[in-house]
């Protein structure tokens, strides 16, 4: 049997006269990966928090199949929530702080623990099961908390900001981990983070929000070579946001070809610039150029392709991109 | 500072204890070392076993009174702070309200008690409205000058000093804390239970131990509510300081110590206060 989608319909959170969310539609597939990206205040950890039951919900709906979940506390929706700095519970020890849902169950001690046992066993803490949060590090404390958000048996787990308290060495991992473990449960996780490289690194479905609406949703790739926005190309970076005669572009940084301003201009379309400042940054050299009236312009080389031509900050230098590299964007800035 | 504790605190006590181990007769104190003011004290006690003596009798009811007084407060102190930190959202509104507990210390103890026996006595404003109500027949006797009197007069005068330390714990308490209790499906008595109290437990300590050691030592309240009817163990060194006998009264505010450190120490085992301090 096929399990249920989550999909949101017209989805609305207004706090007083402000609008957190507007009306956004999602549907977020069985067993995926879902990050919600953007700047702080797009509105991603309101729907977030709409999703988990602990927002009410100022119109529209939250449908997890066929049940329509929208007005449901937290525990029966078969959700779990893993939040932010992880609100452990400091004066139980782990295993404890993993058996609490099953305790508010009714579920009698020596079950529950044994339960817990098995979570922590899971995300590897088994040994710290006695431990209290505060004797543990950040990287151990989340793994704790994964474990008492899945003991639940949840069919989605939604995670707000779960990478942001580690060091990005364990960020990293973590993310890895994370990764792993929901192909390994085949449940969906929903992620709120505002850092692309996560949701890039995670996300099966990326969802850039913004100002409580959805700019675009797809998967990263769709994202990354087709940005339907001059925000979604700003913020998921490695874009430059041009000004062509028919409207906005953008033109990926590692798609630009530059070459010394005397010499024969190349073929397609391209600008006049000067070198702001050069960066070496061990896999490419990325160069910020100054493409005049403000524009800043970010472009990324191969080694080998700089060392062709090496510039320096002050050289003029023209910029040139081929026509197929060109991604169109919506008016809306 | 280390000055100001040994001028203050340490050198009465000592002066207190030494005290309480000299001789006295009707009119002078003796200096020596002498067990008397103890002996006295507990005289017969061993005696009327398994019966209670004075000075078991005194403290069994300064010991019922401090719990009742402990158990009213700690129920009403918890329940305004949780009032105040969990439904009160503005900062503002917080202080606000907070303040506004504190505007009977601007009067002193004494008229707050005394301002209770035109409402409690025989003729009172409660007895009076009873009576016209036709609740009850007679006035009701026990309103002043009794248990009743005492611990109600306590509970006004001092739950105060257990809102205080319990909010100073409650508001530190994670929001966050509270909703993963209800995502992981605690109602909220269960939250309240599992989670608020546990992590209230510093304030609440520190809050009784207020209450307590104030409740073990006061004589005032007891007297003037009690309609010097009631003894408890300040009354008794009250008592004996009006007889000028110095060394017994001195030796039992040593036993009062003792008594009220022992109620102390128990608590501190239940949880360590200096996490919070």
């Amino acid at each position: 049997m096929r399990k249920p989608d989550l999909e949101l319909i017209q989805l609305t959170k207004r706090y007083g006269d402000t609008v957190a969310v507007d009306a956004i539609d999602l549907k977020i597939e069985a067993g995926s990966y879902c990050c919600l990206l953007g700047p702080s205040g797009c509105g991603k950890t309101s729907t977030l928090r709409m999703i988990a039951g602990h927002e009410t919900v100022s119109g529209g709906d939250v449908v997890f199949g066929p049940a329509n979940i929208t007005d449901l506390p937290p525990a029966k929706r078969g959700t779990a929530m893993m939040f932010q700095s992880y609100a452990l519970f400091p004066h139980l020890s782990c295993i404890d702080n993993v058996a609490f849902s099953l305790k508010m169950k009714g579920v009698d001690r020596a079950a529950r623990r044994a339960r817990a046992a098995e979570m922590l066993d899971l995300v590897a803490m088994a040994p710290y099961g006695e431990r209290l949060p505060a004797q543990l590090s950040g990287g151990q404390q989340q793994r704790v908390a994964l474990a008492r958000a899945l003991i639940t048996e949840p069919q989605i787990v939604l995670l707000d900001e779960p990478l942001s308290a580690l060091d990005p060495f364990l960020r990293t991992r973590m993310r890895v981990e994370l990764k792993a473990l929901q192909r390994r449960l085949g449940i969906i996780f929903v992620h709120v983070t505002h850092s692309q490289d996560e949701a890039m690194a995670l996300a099966d479905l990326a969802v850039i929000m913004k100002d409580g609406r959805i700019e675009q949703a797809g998967s990263p790739r769709e994202l990354f070579n087709a940005p339907r926005t001059a925000f979604v190309a700003k913020f998921i970076g490695g874009h430059n946001v041009l000004q062509g005669p028919a409207g906005a572009f953008a033109v990926r940084a590692d798609r630009l070809r530059l070459g010394r301003a005397a010499a024969s201009p190349s073929a397609g379309p391209g600008l006049a610039a000067v070198v702001r400042s050069v960066e070496y940054q061990g896999t490419f050299v990325q160069l910020t150029l100054d493409g005049g009236a403000g524009s800043e312009i970010t472009a990324t080389l191969d080694e080998p392709t700089f060392d062709a031509t090496p510039f320096q900050p002050g050289d003029p230098v023209a910029v040139s991109w081929s026509e197929a590299d060109v991604h169109r964007l919506a008016s809306a800035a | 500072m280390g000055l100001v504790f040994a001028l203050f605190f340490v050198l009465p006590l000592a002066l207190v204890v030494v005290v309480s181990f000299w001789d006295y007769n009707d009119y002078e104190i003796l200096p020596s070392f002498t067990f008397r003011s103890y002996t006295e004290t507990f005289e017969g006690c061993y005696d009327q076993l398994p019966g209670l003596c004075t000075i078991f009798k005194t403290y069994v009811t300064t010991a019922e009174l401090c719990f009742a007084v402990w158990a009213i407060t700690l129920v009403i102190g918890f329940t305004i702070s949780y009032f105040l930190a969990f439904h009160v959202r503005s900062l503002t509104m917080q202080i606000v309200l907070a303040l506004l507990c504190t505007i009977p210390f601007w009067t002193s103890n004494v008229i707050r008690m005394i301002s209770w026996i035109p409402l409690l006595g025989r003729n009172g404003l409660v007895n009076q409205a009873l009576t016209h109500a036709g609740v009850v027949d007679a006035p009701l006797e026990w309103l002043l000058y009794s248990r009743f009197s005492v611990i109600l007069a306590f509970v006004h005068l001092f739950t105060f000093f257990m809102v205080i330390p319990i909010f100073n714990s409650m508001v530190r308490i994670d929001r966050r804390l509270i909703e993963a209790a209800y995502d992981a499906g605690a109602s909220g008595w269960q939250t309240l239970w599992n989670v608020v109290v546990p992590l209230c437990k510093p304030g609440i300590v520190i809050g009784s131990i207020f209450v307590v050691t104030i409740v073990m030592g006061d004589f005032v309240t007891v007297g003037v509510m009690g309609g010097q009817q009631i003894a408890s163990a300040g009354k008794i060194i009250e008592t004996r300081l009006n007889a000028l006998q110095f060394p017994p009264a001195a030796a039992n505010a040593v036993i009062l110590l003792a008594a009220t450190l022992l109620i102390i120490t128990a608590l501190t085992k239940v949880v360590d206060i200096r996490k919070e301090l």
